[in-house]
């Protein structure tokens, strides 16, 4: 039972350990060290995953059990969703730190390092059942991330991770007002504990703004819309390793942090509203998936083009958990893990591509892949794990939100998530055409200024080092795994269940009581799924070609698209300043308009 | 005075925001996001505070008087290690800003368009 | 966007937030009134089961002692991360080392050379006293770290040339940041290993109001004392390298 602890400890000790004898380590020495603690950390996550099954493992650090109800000590309550977040975050670190084997300048042992406390963040975060403690490895994981994004300081990285810097430590103190009310109203701060009191008392102003305030702080990690202007910038300038894990791991931590808020601390009291809930989150992840699908179709680098499908699945990640139904809950998890395992094996490519061609700007990538159809295989995989087709795990993920959008009355969110599935995979597909195969007469719309031309791996131009596409390739594998492994809707469905189960909760944290094995639905997908994802991947194809060869020539009727297209997306093209004073004028206002919303749906007036 | 220190921690929590959007300078940029961080300390402990409540420290007061909260206080000292930290790294990459790009106009560094 | 139009959507949306602090504050119960059961209990059974007279030390190396190693590893972070960020470039110039005989001491003004020096014992002496009697009075391992970082940097001030540059000192820190950082987590695993369990008070509690008391709580101030001394003069040494390196110059 001690396995939830040394998850943490480990890699902390392995960071400490390394910087004490820094200056008589030398690179290999570290790699190996940090790379056995990403190991050792992923095995032990998923042991933890395994041991949680269908219930619910607390552990309570110092030997500090509640007493009389009141918890007294800091708990780590680990669920199947916890630990399955937590193996996937791990199985990333181990793919970013072998990827990493060849970088050129780490500095070693302290990028390890970084990426050892990194881990820890993340892996407390999801295993956590503490709300101060929760923030506590939140601004451990974000200190460690504005680091590791300014890394490459030779190369401009300052100003992305300044803006990503200064956006998410105004969502941290939005965090800490949230904790200081619920503590003010309940003197607690065990989620448990805190479920409980608020049950017993008025849910007055104060409840509903907490959570509200609560909820913004973790959804500008998240990069839900208007606090996600951040996130491009920070991943168009962090080392590709770390975009990797950015991508595939960090970006769905806030999404799970306000389930997990909602169901132990909030629902007890406020569950009556959950309707109005709903129609908040799937609004705000709609407008999400829609912004971030537009913007990535419009992106000339290709790292940014990938930010922003980041943020529209994030988008959709939020559908998922809005529905508030084990459905929408387990359609969002196994969507996390599929697609986060795939815009991490996409990262990795690109970094593949960084290497061997020396561009990450589309328009001067054009033709100049020829000889890497390997990875230009790997791209199109993406690209198809993006469009959700079968047997990708996104395709099982997707069309479990949509059967759960369609019985919760919200059909109209369905062609939402195909818009925003045709648009990334789209743009992939017409990056990697271009690319790879010189597809492509268009004249390029947008050039961005912002391009890496130097590789960053320190290994011949002529080849690519195993380092490099064998991570890439067992990541695209595994997108494409989780899709096949027969029963994992069930099961999924299963732990949603326990998930969204917040008396079971409290119930075991507070009485040690085992909680009562939810039942398990047996799930078929059903056919207009398969229906939706031929649309989508007949529709990606399209766009992609209307984009490759649609507007040759001045005058014609692509051309003509093409301009109104670029007319109409100026507007918001602009808001996308680089500023880091837009940026926090659109945070505070974001807050006003979400947590406004968020509040009066859960306390009418 | 019952509501005082509240209405005091949410006038720093928007002035320090207004500061931040409206900076010149990156300096003065993060010593407003301080200024924000003030606001939370400000919260925290005005929550826990007690009428005629002693320090929960007994060296010298007797068992079992009447303390403020002792976990605010713990919860305080976590939180101004935590953003004294950020503002040291924020330092550091404002000291980069004006190596590279030789200002420290936060307006003035934009590569990131669109 | 222009300013104008940035300033008038914060103004909009600094009126929503407000409101909506507002709303949420109110709430609250009046200054003065908190009841909170949580910090009740811990008060009445800290100096019983601990033996550690300070609430606040029992309470953050103790009770809540995963959130302070969570804390301790963010500051650890934090310190590595201003080493990442402001490291030596390729094709920058290095900072070459003065040759003994010609350092000229940093304080060009004897005043604040003899006061520095004349302070630089008490100084370090009331860290040591505050990092070690965390237990038992208001202070501890964060505090006192601080002041010991404080009475280290009066030793650079009077003169005494600590070098805060990129030679033998930056390592001394990072070593004294590491181990104490690396040590919390060690008393940490102590607990599981003796007592079963992370972070158990494994030590035997001693006598209240004597400095052994407490169990692991003294140790862990030392720890932290050590991490956040290191750490911060780490930061400082860092930033202060900066300077030295755009300014050129060796002296002040």
């Amino acid at each position: 039972m001690a396995i939830a602890p040394l998850t943490v400890a480990v890699p902390l000790l392995a960071a400490g350990a390394l910087t004490a004898v820094a200056p008589w380590v030398n690179r290999p020495i570290a790699e190996v060290v940090a790379l056995g603690a990403a190991l050792a950390a992923t095995a032990l996550s998923i042991a933890l995953l395994v041991q949680a099954g269908d219930g619910l493992d607390i552990y309570w650090f110092g030997g500090w059990t509640p007493r009389h109800g009141i918890a007294l000590g800091v708990s780590f309550a680990v669920d199947s969703f916890g630990a399955g977040l937590a193996a996937l975050v791990a199985a990333l670190m181990v793919a970013a730190l072998i990827v990493m084997w060849r970088y050129r300048d780490t500095d070693a042992p302290h990028f390890q390092v970084l990426m050892l406390v990194f881990l820890s963040g993340m892996l407390g975060f999801c295993l956590s059942g503490d709300l101060f403690d929760m923030f506590v490895f939140f601004e451990l994981m974000s200190v460690a991330a504005f680091a590791l994004a300014g890394f490459k300081v030779e190369e401009e990285a300052v100003e992305g991770s300044l803006n990503f810097a200064v956006t998410n430590t105004i969502g941290s103190f939005l965090i800490l007002t949230g904790i200081a009310l619920v503590y003010g109203r309940t003197g607690a701060l065990n989620l448990a504990q805190v479920g409980g009191a608020l049950v017993g008392g008025p849910s007055d102003g104060l409840v509903v703004v907490a959570f509200a305030l609560l909820a913004c702080g973790f959804l500008v990690k998240a990069a839900v819309v208007p606090f996600h202007f951040w996130l491009a910038d920070a991943y168009a300038v962090a080392p590709t390793p770390v975009c990797l894990l950015f991508a595939g791991a960090m970006s769905e931590l806030g999404v799970y942090a306000v389930g997990r808020l909602w169901f132990d601390a909030f629902a007890p009291a406020l569950g009556s509203h959950a309707d109005a809930l709903r129609a908040v989150l799937i609004v705000a992840g709609s407008l999400t998936a829609v912004v971030g699908a537009v913007m990535c179709f419009a992106q000339d680098h290709v790292k940014r083009l990938l930010a922003f499908a980041t943020i529209a699945y994030v988008g959709l990640f939020l559908i998922g958990l809005g529905l508030l139904t084990p459905v929408g809950l387990a359609g969002a998890a196994i969507y996390i893990v599929s697609d986060g395992l795939g815009k991490a094996g996409l990262f990795a490519s690109v970094g593949i591509v960084q290497h061997r061609l020396r561009h990450v700007s589309e328009a001067r990538l054009r033709g100049l892949g020829r000889d890497l159809p390997f990875t230009g295989l790997l791209f199109l995989a993406g690209a198809l794990s993006f469009a959700s087709l079968p047997p990708f795990g996104t395709f099982l993920g997707k069309s479990l939100i949509e059967d759960g959008l369609s019985s919760a009355g919200y059909e109209w969110v369905v062609p939402i998530l195909v818009l925003t599935s045709v648009l990334t995979s789209a743009a992939v597909l017409r990056v990697a055409a271009g690319a790879f195969l010189g597809w492509g007469t268009a004249v390029p719309r947008r050039v961005s200024a912002l391009d890496e031309s130097g590789s960053e791996e320190d290994a011949p131009r002529g080849r690519t080092p195993p380092s490099m596409y064998l991570p890439a390739l067992a990541m695209i594998l595994g997108a494409l795994a989780v899709g096949t492994i027969p029963g994992i809707a069930e099961s999924v469905q299963g732990a949603a269940a326990r998930f969204a189960d917040g008396h079971g909760y409290a119930a075991a944290v507070l009485n040690g009581t085992t909680p009562a094995r939810p039942g398990t639905l047996p799930y078929s997908t059903a056919g207009h799924a398969y229906a939706y994802a031929a649309v989508t991947g007949l529709g990606a194809v399209a766009m992609a070609a209307l984009a490759l060869f649609g507007n040759r020539g001045r005058g014609s009727a692509g051309a003509r698209l093409a301009d109104l297209g670029e007319r109409a997306l100026a507007p918001l093209r602009a808001v996308h300043s680089g500023r880091v004073g837009d940026y926090v004028a659109w945070l505070v206002s974001g807050v006003a308009a979400l947590g406004g919303a968020l509040a009066l749906a859960l306390h009418p007036i | 005075m019952t509501f005082l220190p509240y209405a005091v921690s949410a006038w720093l929590f928007l002035v320090g925001l207004f500061g931040v959007v409206r900076s010149r300078n990156l300096i003065h940029l993060v010593v407003c996001l301080s200024v924000v961080q003030a606001s939370t300390y400000v919260l925290l402990l005005a929550v826990g505070y007690r009428h005629g409540g002693a320090a929960p420290i007994f060296a010298d007061v007797p068992l079992g008087s009447r303390t403020v909260d002792p976990v605010v206080a713990t919860l305080t000292l976590t939180d101004v290690v935590v953003e004294a930290t950020v503002v040291a790294l924020l330092l550091a990459l404002a000291v980069q800003a004006h190596k590279r790009f030789g200002t420290l106009d936060p307006d003035q560094l934009g590569a990131m368009r669109g | 966007m222009t300013r104008r139009g940035r300033m008038v959507l914060f103004g909009f949306g600094a009126v929503g937030l407000a409101a909506l602090m507002a709303w949420g504050l109110a709430g609250l119960p009046s200054f003065g009134d908190f009841d909170g059961a949580y910090g009740t209990l811990l008060s009445k059974i800290a100096v019983p089961e601990r033996q550690a007279s300070s609430v606040v030390a029992a309470v953050t190396f103790d009770y809540r002692g995963l959130d302070t190693l969570g804390e301790e590893f963010i500051l650890f972070a934090a310190a590595v991360g201003v080493l990442v960020l402001l490291r030596i470039q390729r094709g920058e110039e290095d900072i070459p080392a003065e040759p003994q005989h010609s350092r000229l001491p940093t304080g060009r003004s004897l005043t604040l050379r003899s006061v520095a020096t004349a302070l630089v014992g008490p100084v370090v002496l009331l860290g040591l006293y505050i990092v070690s009697h965390g237990h038992l009075t208001p202070g501890g391992g964060f505090q006192g770290g601080l002041v010991l970082a404080a009475g280290l940097l009066l030793a650079y001030l009077s003169g005494a040339h600590l070098r805060l540059g990129r030679a033998r000192p930056v390592s001394a820190m990072e070593l004294s940041e590491a181990a104490g950082a690396a040590g919390f987590a060690l008393i940490g695993l102590g607990g599981l290993v003796f007592a079963g369990v992370f972070l158990e008070n494994f030590l035997p509690t001693g006598t209240f109001r004597s400095l052994i008391s407490g169990g692991t709580i003294p140790l862990a101030n030392v720890a932290v004392g050590a991490e956040v001394m290191g750490a911060t003069l780490l930061i400082l040494a860092e930033l202060l390298d900066q300077h030295l390196l755009t300014h050129g110059r060796h002296r002040r």
